[in-house]
């Protein structure tokens, strides 16, 4: 069985990895580059705790193929603070308790982030439907869109 | 599994018609990669056909819009002249999953995995698109209604492949549009759906309809009995009750773990009313 | 050692300063940014993947296994099977609120005679990439004998039914039956007598209900990774609300001792109750033994679905008998539980709650444990309660209409309150079920007007909750901070809230403070964070181990002033004088104290063992209003209130995201989760694509209302909330819809379907 090679930039970094046929792109970001911040819920592309940036578009990982990827740039929730400084709506979501187990979160953070910067003032229904493709079991999703919200009003005031 | 890449479309064709075993199109995987996960295929090849530019874009042409059929919902939703003279179509194409899997999620596919639900094709009937196919054997176009033949499965000869969706021109006071039932608000498949588009005259009567039924038989119902039903009227209350009516007594659904038999052919005929509705909306405005 | 005494609720005189005040939990960043490692998460050096082979029947014998050629794969390096693991006796153990039997679980974990549901394990393999392993699975050859299945609790209950189990013969009847059965066990909750109170009833209403299995549905499937080097030593990386109950589970299965077993939790994504048994650790570790290196297993979501216990599905029926005045004379229930394959579904805590929220003379509610060819069934927040208050509190909103009274001023007529004997046993303290039904009552969503198709429906629910075992560690670090280790796994933020007690007491500021989880390998025993337990008994171990921490430095600070220990107290995280007669001496810091450590005796700790008692009961009142679309059956949700009774709120957020997060799950269950099998006894939905959780867009804003009636049992009032906050919910929709239809549907979900045949029914259509 033999592999691909595939270069890509992950979080504005050029990567190298062998990625199986067989694999995803959540296998390969997981397992090849040991980046295990995006989680696999379903892999089915029903649960959203996979979510990635591939060049700019909001996708489900597990519905990607590992061997696809080449010359694409992806971003995943490790590249979502800058530095020290987290995202806004990374700060949010600490501030109003916006997580329980954490396990949905960064597919939400990395969702609501596209979010914010397609739709800076989304109402609460725009907002809930955006991100209904990421399930939470936890919160009941009400801090969660409260957080959105109150960082969208925060980004455009700011 | 082998993965290629092509460039071409006729290399694209090549690669689908020379290979023996099991071959696969991914356009956007959000069939595809549930189905290789679900061990429900095992292709030994599976051929991308994403960077074929022509399979990527949405075209005006003289006499209609063509659509590249790897063009993604979220892609197609951002053309605001497609949306503007097509709405029904849209917003069949933007109610498949969620904002992840619109990010990827292609008419083409959505019509060739040939599921009776498949939100994009009841939409895509009722405006008469039809499919450009490239195989081996050159170019056809047949309409959108002749490609799923049965669950899972395409008229498509070996080797062929859908590279775009063309929709022509519909006379002005032409109005589509497509609604579905289902149990939560989002991310569930269409227990029942309904695509249709009308036509009404400057007098507000219905000159021409179709009227496209989806989940609720092997293939999605084009049915001439729920548009005549229209045709003539000025699809007021009376005439929304005989769409209706022949609405459900097209529907010929199984039960599921989606649904009963009773429950899709009584809101078959709910959900047909509701989607006319709309689309006589748009029609009186445009 | 600080005593019970020392433990107890004190009613500050001051105002607290961290307690009740929502700060940011410590292991917060790492959630956000992706940094915090779950189950599936770690990576070892030489690491490999495993994966399971399952069941595709639901009820087979299985003849024989053949490895052989799943073992000759390039890449396989390790094959189990049952042979590879001891049988167990029968025998009890105690996970969470409900208990198990070890020979039970050896058989969950990997079948021994038979496949007992659709998913069942049968062989597990580990090689050096997951693909290989799944490629492994298939080469395996297993000689199933298919056998008749059964699948509903009723159709099981039958004298014809297939049998599981030729063994079991009915508990808890007498004479004990001759024939063996499906029917694991008969239990009773007995208080008065029923007989009695229905005779004084001017009114009775008599129901049934049905409700089918539902999932805990957490987001995180099942992971560990095992590593078994050749000196005997085990160690395991897992997901689990108990890491203490894997290492005893697992060396137990494995046949290791308990200390060879070194057990680490990892983050968990979500538990609820059905993380409280395990299902790979053991397999991991065997797979790891057979080939000496480290082994990762990750359940697929299918896998999750079909293997591991949902909650029971129910027939039950009920009949409450009141005076037309409101008084209830007696409440009776009879509840059938499935428990999947093996015994053990939650209806006895489901029997002890069913009339829990209510002062009454006579009850008598009689359980059936029912095993049948699904999953076993594991604890699902507040196990069982949810399932028979769906039913009670149903019967209660039907009487309140019967009677002409307002359903929360029926409850609040007959509400349980301090010095209520509960029919499971024990007399109340203080309790907040009249103020979580007045918290409803008062509220402005319980006043909004209701338009056409709306509704508005109201339920109580309970939970009791649990202490238990508990071990802490408290050292303070050389620069005054603070090392707290416990041994409970945090689902939710419960570390932040149990730090936050811990800096009240010492006084200085919680981030000088740092809770670690630790292995077990560095703590005493600690029972799993289930039942409600953690911020309660690990809260009140901490507030204990605390005190102890404080009488050594101001022991410290005595030695260090030379005056007798009595003459230093410790006030606002210092060490002060008593009095000016003590002496004049500036206050010293933890920081002071900490710096002289190594002059004054050496390094400062504490740390306590207990079995922690006093849990608090803690009830629930909820109100959810409804639109139904007629012509559909859909039922959206507009508005939902969730009050309930937190004893005292560490921290306010997390207290309202545990009632928002339980409401939605009972808001699920209510409309549309499920599980639904295929007449070949296979689970048809196995996925989050048909197995229908709410997504965000099904629901609005979920209003949560902290009522706070003092635990006295722990020195902050603390009382579990982690459960309650389900119970009511699916009752609470039947309501509703009840309200805004005049539909009575006794039976779960509510989903279109259902509710637009029963509207049809109702039309004459």
């Amino acid at each position: 069985m033999s592999r691909y090679h595939v270069s890509a930039t992950v979080n504005g970094d050029d990567v190298e990895f062998l990625s199986e046929p067989e694999q995803t792109l959540l296998d390969v970001l997981r397992d090849e580059l040991q980046l295990t911040g995006t989680k696999e819920g379903c892999a089915s592309g029903d649960c959203g705790a996979c979510s990635v940036m591939l060049d700019g578009r909001l996708v489900c990982s597990c519905l990607v193929m590992g061997a696809e990827v080449g010359s694409r740039s992806i971003e995943t929730i490790e590249g979502m603070a800058e530095g020290e400084q987290l995202h806004p709506l990374q700060q949010k979501f600490l501030d109003y308790a916006a997580l329980q187990c954490g396990y949905c979160t960064p597919g939400i953070l990395v969702a609501a982030k596209d979010l914010l910067e397609r739709n800076p003032d989304p109402t609460e229904t725009e907002a809930r439907f955006y991100l209904a493709g990421n399930l939470c079991r936890c919160t009941g999703y009400d801090k969660i869109i409260r957080a959105v919200m109150d960082t969208a009003a925060e980004m455009r005031g700011a | 599994m082998r993965y290629e890449a092509p460039d071409t479309m006729e290399a694209a064709v090549d690669l689908l018609a020379n290979e023996d075993g099991i071959t696969r199109v991914l356009a956007g995987g959000t069939d595809l990669l549930v189905q290789l996960r679900a061990e429900m295929v095992e292709p030994d090849l599976v051929v991308d056909v994403k960077r074929i530019e022509a399979m990527r874009t949405v075209a005006k042409e003289s006499d209609g819009f063509r659509v590249g059929a790897a063009v993604t919902g979220a892609e197609l939703g951002e053309h605001a002249e497609f949306k503007a003279i097509w709405p029904g179509v849209l917003e069949a194409f933007e109610l498949i999953g969620s904002t992840q899997v619109q990010g990827r999620a292609t008419m083409g596919g959505n019509l060739c995995n040939a599921s009776p639900a498949a939100d994009s094709v009841p939409a895509m009937i009722a405006a008469s698109a039809s499919v450009a196919i490239q195989g081996p054997d050159g170019q056809r176009e047949i309409p959108v209604e002749d490609v799923a033949i049965a669950p899972g499965q395409t008229s498509l000869g070996k080797g062929e492949l859908v590279t775009s969706f063309f929709f022509p021109d519909a006379p002005p006071r032409t109005g589509d549009a497509y609604l579905r039932f289902i149990p939560r608000t989002e991310m569930d498949i269409a227990v029942v759906g309904a695509g249709i588009c009308l036509t009404l005259d400057d007098a507000g009567i219905c000159t021409a309809a179709r009227v496209a039924l989806g989940a609720v038989a092997a293939q999605v119902l084009l049915v001439s009995e729920a548009a005549d039903a229209l045709i003539g009227t000025p699809v007021d209350d009376a005439a929304l009750g005989k769409l209706s009516e022949a609405a459900s007594a097209a529907a010929k659904p199984i039960d599921d773990k989606r649904g009963t038999k009773e429950f899709r052919i009584q809101v078959m005929g709910v959900i047909a009313r509701r989607t006319a509705k709309v689309a006589l909306t748009r029609a009186s405005s445009n | 050692m600080s005593t019970a005494e020392d433990l107890r609720y004190q009613e500050k005189t001051h105002e607290l300063k961290w307690v009740g005040k929502n700060v940011t939990r410590t292991d917060g960043v790492d959630k956000v940014t992706g940094r915090a490692l779950f189950g599936a998460d770690l990576i070892m050096p030489g690491m490999l993947f495993g994966a399971v082979l399952r069941s595709p029947h639901a009820h087979a014998k299985i003849n024989g296994i053949d490895t052989s050629k799943a073992e000759a794969l390039n890449g396989v390096k390790a094959v189990i099977t049952r042979d590879d693991f001891a049988d167990q006796p029968s025998e009890m153990i105690q996970v969470g609120e409900l208990s198990v039997n070890i020979r039970d679980v050896i058989r969950n974990v990997m079948a021994r005679e038979k496949a007992m549901y659709d998913g069942h394990a049968i062989a597990a393999v580990t090689a050096t990439s997951a693909s290989i392993a799944r490629k492994a699975l298939k080469l395996i050859e297993v000689d199933y004998e298919v056998l008749p299945h059964v699948i509903d609790v009723v159709d099981a209950m039958k004298p014809d039914a297939p049998l599981l189990n030729e063994k079991m013969f009915t508990d808890g009847i007498d004479p004990k039956p001759e024939k063996p059965s499906n029917i694991a066990k008969r239990l009773e909750i007995k208080l008065g007598d029923v007989e009695e109170g229905f005779a004084e009833a001017d009114v009775i209403i008599e129901r049934e209900y049905k409700t089918r299995p539902v999932h805990q549905g957490y987001i995180e499937p099942h992971a560990c990774v095992a590593s078994y080097t050749e000196d005997g030593q085990g160690e395991v990386w897992a997901s689990t609300p108990g890491h203490f109950l894997v290492r005893a589970i697992t060396a137990r299965l494995c046949g290791m001792e308990v200390s060879k077993v070194k057990v680490t939790a990892s983050e968990i994504g979500g538990g609820f109750g059905g993380k409280n048994i395990i299902y790979l650790e053991p397999l991991a570790m065997a797979l790891s033994r057979k080939c000496g290196r480290p082994v990762k297993m990750a359940m697929h979501r299918n896998e999750v679905f079909r293997a591991t216990g949902p909650t029971s599905g129910s027939h039950m029926r009920v009949k409450i008998g009141a005076k037309r005045n409101g008084k209830i004379t007696a409440g009776w229930a009879e509840l059938m539980f499935q428990a999947g394959a093996f015994p053990g579904s939650p209806v006895f805590p489901a029997a002890m709650c069913a009339y829990a929220c209510y002062d009454l003379e006579n009850v008598l509610v009689i359980g059936w444990d029912v095993i049948a060819n699904r999953p076993k069934t594991t604890a699902y927040r507040a196990p069982g309660a949810q399932i028979s208050a769906f039913a009670v509190e149903s019967a209660m909103d039907e009487l309140a209409r019967e009677l002409g009274i307002d359903p929360i001023e029926l409850r609040l007529m007959n509400a349980a309150k301090e010095g209520t004997k509960a029919a499971y046993g024990p007399t109340f303290g203080p309790i907040g079920q009249v103020e979580s039904l007045k918290a409803i009552k008062n509220h402005p969503n319980y006043k909004v007007p209701l338009g056409p198709n709306q509704g508005r429906g109201v339920a109580s629910g309970f939970w009791f909750n649990i202490g238990g075992e508990t071990s802490v560690t408290m050292n303070v670090n050389d620069d005054g901070t603070i090392a707290l280790t416990l041994g409970n796994p945090d689902l939710s933020g419960t570390r932040t809230s149990i730090s936050v007690m811990a800096a009240e007491e010492l006084g200085i500021e919680p981030d000088r403070i740092r809770p670690t989880v630790g292995d077990t390998t560095s703590l005493g025993f600690n029972f799993i964070s289930a039942g409600s337990r953690t911020t309660f008994a690990v809260g009140k171990a901490t507030v204990g181990v605390s005190r102890l921490v404080i009488e050594e430095l101001r022991a410290r600070a005595a030695a260090q002033w030379d005056i007798p220990v009595d003459a230093v107290v410790w006030e606002d995280g210092c060490a002060r004088p008593a009095s000016s007669n003590a002496g004049d001496f500036e206050p010293l810091t933890l920081e002071d104290i900490a710096r002289e450590a190594k002059k004054t005796g050496g390094p400062i700790a504490g740390h306590i063992e207990t079995n922690v008692t006093g849990a608090g009961p803690s009830f629930a009142t909820e109100a959810v209003d409804i639109e139904v679309d007629p012509e559909t059956g859909h039922i959206k949700v507009l508005r939902f209130t969730a009050a309930q009774d937190a004893g005292k709120a560490i921290q306010p957020n997390f207290v309202e995201g545990q009632y928002q997060g339980a409401a939605v799950q009972g808001i699920g269950w209510a409309l549309n989760e499920e599980y639904i099998y295929d007449e070949k006894g296979r689970l048809d939905n196995p996925g989050f694509l048909d197995y229908r959780m709410p997504v965000a867009s099904d629901l609005p804003m979920i209003d949560a209302v902290i009522v706070e009636v003092p635990n006295p049992n722990h020195p902050y009032g603390v009382r579990g909330i982690g459960e309650t906050s389900i119970v009511p919910v699916m009752a609470a929709v039947a309501n509703a819809l009840e309200d805004a239809t005049d539909l009575r549907i006794t039976e779960l979900p509510l989903s279109p379907p259902r509710v637009l045949k029963a509207l049809n029914e109702k039309n004459g259509g």
